[in-house]
């Protein structure tokens, strides 16, 4: 097998909560994420998935060991700066779609973009509307949020994740709230993402069927890494 | 506009979703700022008005002799000398100042003098019939008392240039002529201390507003004064004089106190009494509406408080997706600054109308149009301030919505 890139790495990340009484949330979490890899996070409920993502996201800073994102240690940087990493190379998919109620679809996606700066306010609508197209959106594009259904709502913040072409997709749940039919859209989606784009997908799931089709599902159990490819799913 | 305004992209979006809110802010700063102006512009009106007032009977700088009082007691030059007590008491044999020519001569050459003035005052009783008034005359060239009282401007009878040079005539003040039942023309007999009594002319009539002086005071040549006081043409009591700047006249008599031994009083002191009046008046009035400024701000503080609050998850997606917490402060505050913007421009529209109006109500001598005006400075500084409360209300919870953890928001 060629060797390949890895985009996100852990050495040892352990978390504790000291609320309501001290315990040990992560304990020794080390993997590595490769470029154009589907990876899925399952466990138990309470098993320290999304506390582990959001160490992951960089939102958490509050962690021991060391977290490497494109080869640059992250740990330890300054909160301006991780915003600025988290603009450029991160997108965000949540499991309750937290989208800005009072802007369209395609200023929700256009935002992050024009946080970035690096295109004009018009490239960036153009990028917008391309994204959303590309998730069968386009006509929706100027309705306000609230007026989408929640499967349209979970596809626009998808597009939002992707309007920066961060190397990191991660997403929690991201499929909790929705029916079969709107599972699959996603699915596919994440698939094209990671497979045509070449974007690492990291994503929490309780869908066992969903991990399965993934390219690599790692399993947590108690804050820790009880098996790095799992595939027994019963 | 584009590249670089999203954070302003975003207050604006906030600010017109919630117009409701955004209204009730900017009224409240519109409140804020136009009770402000207001109430300055009629604190200052009230100054200049007083101020007028003051200068119709003080002029910036008098010159007078100051009464001398005796020692108590004399301090024994050596041993053998007994020290003497006695009473105090006043020793000035004449309140002439010697020289007066000479005093002003010296004085009209300094730079910052616009006026000076001889003048004899002379305390006098005004009879008719029976009735009897004390009072002081002022004995001048009418003229030029005149240019620095600007005492025509508050005639109400007659004229000032009947008196010039006519030693038979008197300007006296209202209350004289009411108290006294004379009209213009009339005649009244006015008697000096020293026993010397003359029957004037009435020339002319003056209000000054102050009850006292239009009482007391009246008008008459500077020789008719000097014979009331038995005394020859160089006799003078007192010498006024005007500066370029009424502020500066403290600095402006230590100057003209090196010309003479006489001494040299700037109407601030003469007139500390009004003045510490108008002080009390003007910081109640400050503080008053500074307080209202304040309290309006807290209008913008609670609605941005409360936006923030309701905006939590939309601040944790921005802060999720790369905005830092300045870029959070500057929406927040932006979105202030836009309410304190507009809030501060409709008040001072408002106040302006407010003076405009209370600028044009008549109030009658000696008044005139009631005292207020329109002043760049008081703009600007209610326009300045409504700005910085904005600033200070918004900046408080702009910085709460910057300190806002995302990961405690998604994981509730
Ligand atoms: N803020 C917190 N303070 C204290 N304990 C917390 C806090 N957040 C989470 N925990 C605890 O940490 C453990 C891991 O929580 P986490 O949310 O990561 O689990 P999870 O694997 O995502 O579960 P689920 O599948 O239900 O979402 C749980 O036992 C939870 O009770
Ligand atoms: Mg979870």
């Amino acid at each position: 097998m060629e060797k390949r890139n890895v985009v996100l790495s852990t050495k040892g990340i352990g978390k504790y909560f000291y609320e309501p009484v001290k315990f040990k949330v992560l304990d020794n979490i080390s993997f590595e994420a490769y470029k154009g890899e589907f990876l899925t996070l399952v466990g138990k409920s309470g098993s320290g998935k999304s506390t582990l993502l959001y160490c992951l996201s960089t939102m958490d800073t509050t962690y021991e060991g060391e977290l490497y994102i494109e080869n640059e240690k992250v740990t330890g940087k300054k909160t301006d700066d991780l915003a600025a990493l988290r603009n450029k190379s991160i997108g965000f998919i949540f499991q309750f779609h937290y989208l800005l109620p009072e802007f369209t679809c395609l200023k929700n996606v256009m935002l992050p973009a024009l946080k970035l700066g690096k295109f004009t306010y018009e490239e960036v609508e153009a990028q917008a509307y391309q994204k959303l197209e590309m998730l069968g959106l386009k006509d929706q594009a100027l309705k306000p949020t609230s007026k989408l259904s929640g499967g349209q709502q979970q596809r626009v913040s998808i597009a939002r994740s992707l309007i920066n072409n961060p190397q990191i997709i991660m997403c929690d749940e991201p499929t909790g709230n929705l029916d079969s039919k709107n599972t699959q859209i996603v699915f596919d989606i994440f698939k094209q993402i990671a497979h045509e784009y070449g974007q690492t997908i990291i994503a929490v799931t309780h869908d066992n069927d969903f991990a399965k089709a993934s390219d690599r599902t790692i399993e947590l159990a108690d804050g820790k890494i009880t098996n790095l490819d799992k595939k027994n799913f019963d | 506009m584009r590249k670089k305004s999203v954070n302003i992209d975003i207050a604006l979006t906030h600010i017109l979703t919630r117009r409701k809110q955004t209204l009730v802010a900017c009224l409240g700063v519109t409140l804020g700022v136009a009770v402000y102006l207001f109430m300055n512009s009629l604190s200052n009106g009230f100054s200049i008005y007083s101020r007028g007032e003051i200068f119709k009977n003080s002029a910036h700088i008098k010159i007078y002799k100051e009464d001398e009082i005796s020692k108590p007691f004399t301090e024994p030059s050596n041993e053998t000398e007994l020290v003497a007590i006695v009473n105090p008491q006043i020793t000035t044999l004449s309140k002439t100042l010697i020289n007066p020519q000479g005093i002003l001569d010296k004085i009209k050459s300094q730079f910052f003098l616009t006026h000076a003035i001889a003048q004899v005052n002379v305390d006098v009783f005004y009879n008719n019939g029976k009735s009897q008034l004390k009072g002081t005359a002022n004995g001048v060239n009418i003229l030029e008392a005149d240019a620095m009282f600007n005492i025509s401007s508050y005639m109400v009878a007659g004229s000032l240039k009947d008196l010039n040079g006519n030693l038979g005539g008197i300007v006296i003040g209202k209350g004289i002529a009411e108290k006294m039942n004379v009209r213009l023309d009339d005649n009244i007999v006015v008697s000096s201390s020293l026993g010397i009594t003359k029957t004037l002319k009435v020339k002319g009539i003056f209000s000054t507003g102050s009850a006292v002086a239009d009482q007391s005071k009246s008008y008459i040549n500077i020789s008719t004064a000097q014979q009331f006081a038995k005394e020859g043409p160089s006799y003078v009591t007192t010498i006024y004089a005007n500066t370029i700047n009424a502020d500066k006249s403290p600095e402006y008599a230590k100057t003209l106190q090196q010309f003479t031994e006489y001494k040299v009083e700037p109407w601030q002191i003469t007139n500390a009494d009004v003045l510490s009046g108008d002080l009390v008046r003007n910081t109640m009035m400050g503080a008053i509406s500074l307080s209202i400024l304040v309290i309006a701000a807290f209008g913008i503080y609670n609605i941005l408080n409360m936006t923030v609050m309701q905006k939590i998850n939309d601040i944790a997606i921005l802060k999720a997706t790369g905005f830092s917490g300045g870029d959070v402060i500057k929406i927040f505050v932006t979105e202030a600054l836009i309410m304190g913007l507009f809030g501060c421009v409709i008040g001072l529209a408002v106040g302006g109308v407010l003076i405009a109006i209370m600028s044009n109500i008549w109030m009658g001598p000696p008044v005139g149009y009631f005292p207020i005006y329109f002043t760049q400075s008081i703009f600007a500084s209610s326009f300045i301030l409504g700005m910085l409360a904005t600033f200070g209300a918004g900046y408080i919870p702009a910085r709460k919505a910057s300190k806002v953890d995302p990961v405690e928001i998604f994981r509730k």
